[in-house]
């Protein structure tokens, strides 16, 4: 679904990516794990056109996302979370949603300003289609309250259903449970299993590794900007290079 | 001729560089750009005046009374409106609001208290001494203007090239967070920059208010946009790129005043700078004060 | 209905003030919606009035014509001049509209067609309080309209959180553009009716201290909605009035106006869901969407 190769990527001298090639497989779960800096999150930044890679190609469904902006490549069907939330703190959780539907909604402008049947028509639809999104996250009940207003755990089930309603065939997320206590997390590998159970291929990245173990069917390491292993969880827990680089550690299963 | 406007632009150059300095490094330190350094630059002239003319004191005592007024007032700017400011992490535009709202403030209470009329130093202050060199006529007063904008840039850049201080400094400029880990007492500094900066602007303000012989409530107006060419000019932040622009600045206004209409010399310069922002918005000298969380 | 009369006679000029000053307000208004701090809007309205005064004066066109004149030629400046300024961001947008404002100015001062720094004389006084009035009711209902769709809501979006607002599929660029364009178009409008009914203009109305006053009014009367802009034009362009027992001191409260409204007031006298709060309606239903 989603094909990395040879993707590099330098600051200044410094490279934080090098020769990085795998393959996202079309639905399930799929991990990209390593220690912190290893350049995960750079992954993410070149795949949504954020960052411009230095060397190597994205692709996603066979197309090249070389020279597109984040939009056009949010609108082919790629979404995403980040580490440090960034919901749009002052607006309502179904605002939130609603402008993730913005590309979704087609009215012109003329039925915009005369206010025709065809702009209710959408916004209604739209506003539905919101409140259904945020009930697969249980907050339909809060779709009138600030954003700034949820909890921590509630901001990321938030940005959850905002990221999917860009309408994504393939899910980003960056570190889905950093910050959270083990209750949160179990709750919140259960709305991601859900997620990935409705047809919508995940992609995450993550090192907290009992987490990453438990939820993708493939894994891919990431150390020192280079990929060192790929294969099943099963495979990846008894790499040696992965247990010398990454398990070995002791902040190896670290939130 | 063109000698004598060469000296004519060094004087001008050096004061604007002298405005800017401090413009520059509330921007590089504090990251505002404070739009009422320009009243602090009014208020600078007028305190030199009042000084002279109500305490009969000479220019030798008024000029650093001033600068030290001066600093007071732009570190009472920082204590009572950018701090609580700060305090509130509000975006960076709102100090900026703020400061325009201190500069009209100012200006106006400056207009209510003097009046609107251009006002000038009583006869004998200035030092009047003069000579000839070659072709070129020389005032005591120019000399002592570059003399004066050079010392003081030059005890800044010591300052924070050589000190504690100065290292200080720039690890703000760079982060304030990673700063205040440090230990580096971050509030603190940014008062005393605040200081540093009025008083440079202040002292600007009396070279200028002496070299016209010329004080009105609205002087600092187009300073502060001139002040704002040189920081752009020399990229925002960089205090090297301020010297170097501020003296340009003032090299291209008494050119083209002296060879071109005025007023378009103005239009150039603008024009010149709203290009440079387009094209290379970390200035012709310097690179973007890039600041990490 | 003779006091009527009176009142009209010798306060007209203000009303009408008003009425401009609002639309000024609301085009900076549109600008900081998406977060975009632009101090080009004086030179902006400067552009629509020379260029009406200009058409009546010299070309004679009809007043409507002018005006659709006014709102036009700001417009294709401000997608020129946009589309690579917008690419700044922060402090660097505003220091470049800033310039750009100056240039204006100076180029007004300066060319023989718009009369140097005398300005233009005479300019046939067409407008009346209903143009006014009819104008900045049409720009109210398209904001308002604007507010509530998918574009409002991405101007806020963008306005919170840029990078996060394109990963929602939105088109931040043009976007930008648009709300710049558009504010451009309003504030030259507002520079024609300005030019049709004070009989002359000159490059003084159009500087860095009028941009500074309009950005003033946005931020006192708040950017919740569109209610702020327009009282906060309104409270500016009336406090020199009210305040004339204070002569020369007066400049002084607006100043610490400004100061105050940011140090207490950080989204502006009227914000829609502190003003609920206060007369206890609880937070209510939301009006963007």
């Amino acid at each position: 679904m989603l094909t990395i190769s040879g993707l590099g990527k330098h600051f200044g001298g410094l490279a934080v990516l090098e020769d990085v090639s795998f393959e996202v497989p079309a639905g399930g779960i799929f991990g990209l794990i390593g220690p912190n800096g290893a350049g995960k999150t750079t992954v993410f930044n070149l795949v949504t056109g954020l960052l411009k890679p230095t060397t190597g190609t994205v692709s996603f469904e066979g197309r090249s996302l070389a020279g597109l902006q984040p939009h056009q490549i949010t609108r082919l069907g790629i979404a995403r979370t980040f580490q440090n939330i960034r919901i749009f703190k002052e607006m309502t959780l179904l605002q939130n949603v609603m402008v993730g539907l913005h590309g979704a909604l087609g009215y012109g402008p003329l039925a915009l300003l005369l206010n025709q049947g065809s702009f209710r028509r959408a916004e209604a639809e739209a506003r539905e289609r919101a409140l259904e999104l945020l009930s697969w996250v249980k907050l339909q009940d809060r779709a009138s309250m600030l954003a700034d207003n949820l909890s921590y755990g509630d901001q990321r089930k938030l940005e959850f259903a905002r990221a999917l309603a860009t309408g994504p065939r393939l899910l980003l997320l960056d570190e889905p449970v950093a910050g959270m206590n083990p209750a949160e997390k179990d709750a919140l590998m259960e709305e991601i299993r859900n997620i990935a159970g409705r047809g919508f291929g995940v992609f995450l990245i993550e090192h907290d590794m009992r987490f990453v173990m438990g939820l993708c069917e493939r894994i891919a390491v990431l150390n020192f900007g280079r990929v060192i292993a790929e294969g099943s969880p099963e495979e990846v827990r008894n790499d040696p290079g992965v247990i010398e680089a990454y398990l070995g550690r002791e902040d190896g299963g670290a939130p | 001729m063109f000698t004598q406007q060469l000296l004519n632009a060094l004087t001008l150059g050096s004061v604007y560089a002298l405005f800017a300095l401090g413009f520059t490094l509330v921007f590089g330190v504090l990251a505002v750009i404070n739009l009422s350094h320009g009243a602090v630059f009014m208020v600078g002239s007028y305190a030199a005046l009042t000084l002279v003319t109500r305490l009969h004191l000479p220019l030798g005592i008024a000029l650093p009374a001033a600068m030290a007024l001066s600093g007071c007032l732009g570190m009472a700017i920082d204590v009572l409106i950018l701090k609580p400011l700060r305090a509130r992490n509000a975006p960076h535009l709102i100090p900026m609001i703020a400061t325009i709202g201190v500069a009209i403030m100012l200006s106006s209470a400056a207009q209510g208290i003097f009046g609107a009329e251009i006002l000038r130093f009583p006869e004998g202050t200035i030092p009047a001494g003069e000579f000839t060199l070659g072709e070129v006529h020389v005032r005591a007063l120019e000399l002592s203007i570059v003399g004066i904008s050079f010392g003081l840039m030059a005890v800044l850049f010591l300052a924070i090239r050589r000190t504690q201080l100065g290292r200080a400094l720039r690890a703000i400029a760079e982060s304030p967070r990673s700063a205040s880990l440090l230990g580096i007492n971050v509030e603190g500094l940014f008062h005393a920059t605040s200081f540093v900066a009025a008083a440079l602007g202040g002292v600007a303000g009396v070279l200028i208010g002496l070299n016209f012989n010329a004080i009105t409530p609205l002087m600092g107006q187009p300073i502060l946009h001139k002040g704002i060419a040189v920081i752009i000019l020399g990229g925002m932040g960089d205090i090297r790129g301020a010297l170097l622009a501020g003296l340009f600045l003032g090299f291209a206004e008494v050119m083209s005043k002296a060879y071109l209409s005025s007023q378009m010399g103005d239009a150039v310069a603008f024009g010149l700078l709203f290009l440079i922002l387009l094209v290379r918005p970390s200035g012709l000298f310097g690179r973007v004060l890039e600041r990490k969380a | 209905m003779e006091w009527l009369a009176n009142f009209w006679a010798t306060y007209s000029t203000l009303v009408y003030s008003v009425g401009v000053f609002a639309l000024m307000a609301l085009s900076i208004w549109l600008t900081l919606a998406c977060g975009l701090l632009s101090l080009a809007n004086a030179a902006f309205m400067c552009i629509g009035a020379y260029v009406s005064a200009l058409l009546s004066l010299h070309a004679g066109w009809p007043f409507g014509a002018t005006l659709a004149a006014a709102g036009a030629a700001p417009a294709l400046v401000a997608l020129v001049i946009g589309m690579p300024t917008l690419r700044l961001s922060g402090v660097y947008l505003a220091m470049a509209t800033l310039a750009f404002g100056e240039v204006v100015r100076i180029v007004v001062l300066n060319l023989e067609v718009t009369g140097g720094p005398e300005g233009l004389n005479g300019i046939p006084q067409s407008t009346t309080g209903w143009h006014i009035l009819a104008i900045l009711a049409v720009v109210v209902y398209g904001l308002l309209r604007l507010q509530r769709s998918r574009v409002g809501r991405a101007f806020e979006a963008i306005r919170e959180d840029e990078v996060a607002a394109s990963l929602m599929g939105i088109n931040v660029a043009r976007h930008k553009l648009f709300a710049f364009v558009l504010g451009a178009v309003i504030a030259g409008l507002a520079g024609g009716l300005n030019a049709h009914y004070t009989f002359f203009i000159s490059p003084r109305e159009y500087g860095f201290e009028n941009a500074v006053d309009i950005l003033t009014m946005v931020v006192l009367g708040g950017i919740g909605g569109l209610a702020g802009p327009m009282l906060g034009a309104a409270i500016i362009t009336l406090l020199p009035e009210l305040l004339r027992s204070l002569h020369e001191f007066r400049g002084i409260v607006n100043g610490l106006i400004l100061v105050l409204v940011v140090l207490f007031l950080p989204k502006g006298i009227w914000d829609p869901r502190r003003l609920r709060a206060l007369f206890g309606l609880g937070p209510g239903r939301d009006p963007g969407c």
